[in-house]
């Protein structure tokens, strides 16, 4: 089992946001310069720390959207409607505000660009945030697959730049809608059928990355064992309560 | 010297019985590194190996439900910020499954089912501080949250509390275990917010 280490201590830096974009009505990004960033794998999280005038702080983890690159990092957050932070970060938060952060964290859920073997990777709503670090990462081109379920199109997050890559790229798309589907296509949760229809078959030994809910990674996972995959090859990421 | 955040309150939930940087969950988030393996306990075993290698106890299951059990009441701390709190557990004391055990070990590593692993000191897993429980709220532990059967360590961040649990190897020398050799601190006391190495 291939792991990377995380070297040293995390100490708390100083973040700026250059530029927020929204993702979706309920889903946005923040793109942070953070002088000092050591740089980061594609997977790996970070805690943000917000501190309020009289000293009280909360903490929270939020996955890393974007490929190392210098000391830019960015944040897809989605908004918690009854949140303490996520609609502070979504909402509130302006280009020029300052927050605390520290990471790179997590040397489990990440993906190595440099490893040979097709990556097939399975996204449950905002789940697909650190998976798409490792799409960006992907700069050999190696063949990748993405199942990204939603509960309607709406919801979809980086719809463009994952319709622009898949043109360009060996990257190939497929979406699920368990909610509301566009005409012509089914609503349904992930199954066996489509995760042999739309993966790879496991004699093709992927690297697999489910993240998204707990309910869904628990289906989504057990699926892929019970088709044949190598559970030690299976790398999950939950969030969120069970049922 | 922390940065004040621009316009941000918070909502001071906190409790004094949330340790810092912890938020009080009602539900039971779930962490695991991959796929839920399915234990059975016709087939599990919980297997306690000294220092020199010697197996100095074997249960089964029906072993292990012959010794006293005890419930247990307690807080839990996750490291990814979630505490929830008055959880509630069923199962023996790893006193009792250490009981008579000869060692000069200072150190365990817990053993999983599916390979995960985690390092304590041998002391924090004695004296009425550690479990293995099969019984949470009063139901069978589900194999998401560690079932049939996982370590219960309330006191330390709960990735110490492996879940499948197949046993204990005694250890002269602190050793990493699965997430502290990815970063996460060896010990993982949560009032000291010892999330990952160095803290």
């Amino acid at each position: 089992m291939a792991r990377t280490a995380v070297p040293g201590r995390l100490i708390w830096r100083v973040a700026t946001v250059d530029a927020t974009k929204d993702e979706s009505a309920t889903a946005r990004t923040l793109v942070l310069d953070v002088p000092g960033w050591p740089g980061h794998l594609a997977g790996q999280h970070v805690d943000v720390k917000l501190t309020a005038e009289d000293g009280y702080s909360v903490e929270r983890s939020y996955s890393i959207a974007s490929a190392a690159d210098g000391t830019r990092v960015e944040l897809t957050v989605q908004r918690i409607a009854d949140g303490e932070v996520s609609p502070y970060l979504t909402e509130d938060l302006q280009p020029g505000d300052k927050l605390e952060l520290r990471g790179p964290i997590g040397g489990w859920f990440v993906w190595d660009p440099s490893s040979p073997a097709p990556v097939l990777l399975v996204a449950g709503g905002s789940g697909v945030v650190p998976l798409m670090a490792m799409i960006r990462a992907n700069t050999d081109k190696v063949p990748v697959r993405l199942i990204y379920s939603v509960r309607s199109p709406a919801d979809i997050l980086y719809g463009p730049e994952l319709s622009e890559r898949a043109r360009v790229s060996p990257l190939t798309l497929t979406y699920l809608y368990t909610r509301a589907a566009p005409a012509g296509m089914p609503v349904g949760r992930i199954n066996a059928d489509t995760l042999a229809a739309a993966g790879w078959p496991p004699d093709s030994k992927p690297a697999v990355f489910v993240c998204g809910p707990t309910g869904f990674v628990e289906a989504a996972a057990n699926l892929l064992v019970a088709a044949g995959h190598d559970p030690a090859a299976v790398k999950t990421e939950r969030f969120g309560p069970t049922s | 010297m922390s940065v004040i955040s621009r316009g941000f309150h918070g909502r001071r939930r906190g409790d004094e019985r949330l340790p810092p940087g912890q938020y009080l969950e009602r539900g039971f988030p779930v962490l695991s590194a991959g796929p839920t393996p399915r234990i059975s306990t016709d087939t599990w075993q919980f297997t306690i190996t000294t220092e020199t290698g010697d197996t100095a106890g074997r249960w089964n299951w029906q072993q292990l439900m012959a010794l006293p059990q005890v419930d247990v009441a307690t807080d839990i701390h996750c490291v990814t910020k979630w505490s929830k709190l008055d959880t509630h557990w069923r199962g023996v004391s790893l006193d009792t499954l250490l009981e008579g055990v000869q060692t000069n070990a200072g150190y365990v590593m817990a053993h999983s089912y599916g390979g995960y692993t985690t390092n304590l000191p041998l002391p924090d897993i004695r004296d009425g501080k550690a479990w293995v429980v099969y019984e949470y709220e009063g139901e069978p532990l589900h194999p998401e949250h560690g079932g049939p059967i996982r370590m219960l360590v309330p006191h330390l961040y709960f990735w110490k509390s492996a879940k499948w649990v197949s046993g204990l190897t005694l250890m002269l020398h602190d050793k990493h275990g699965f997430w502290e050799d990815l970063g996460y601190h060896d010990y993982g006391d949560p009032w000291r917010e010892q999330r990952y190495q160095g803290d």
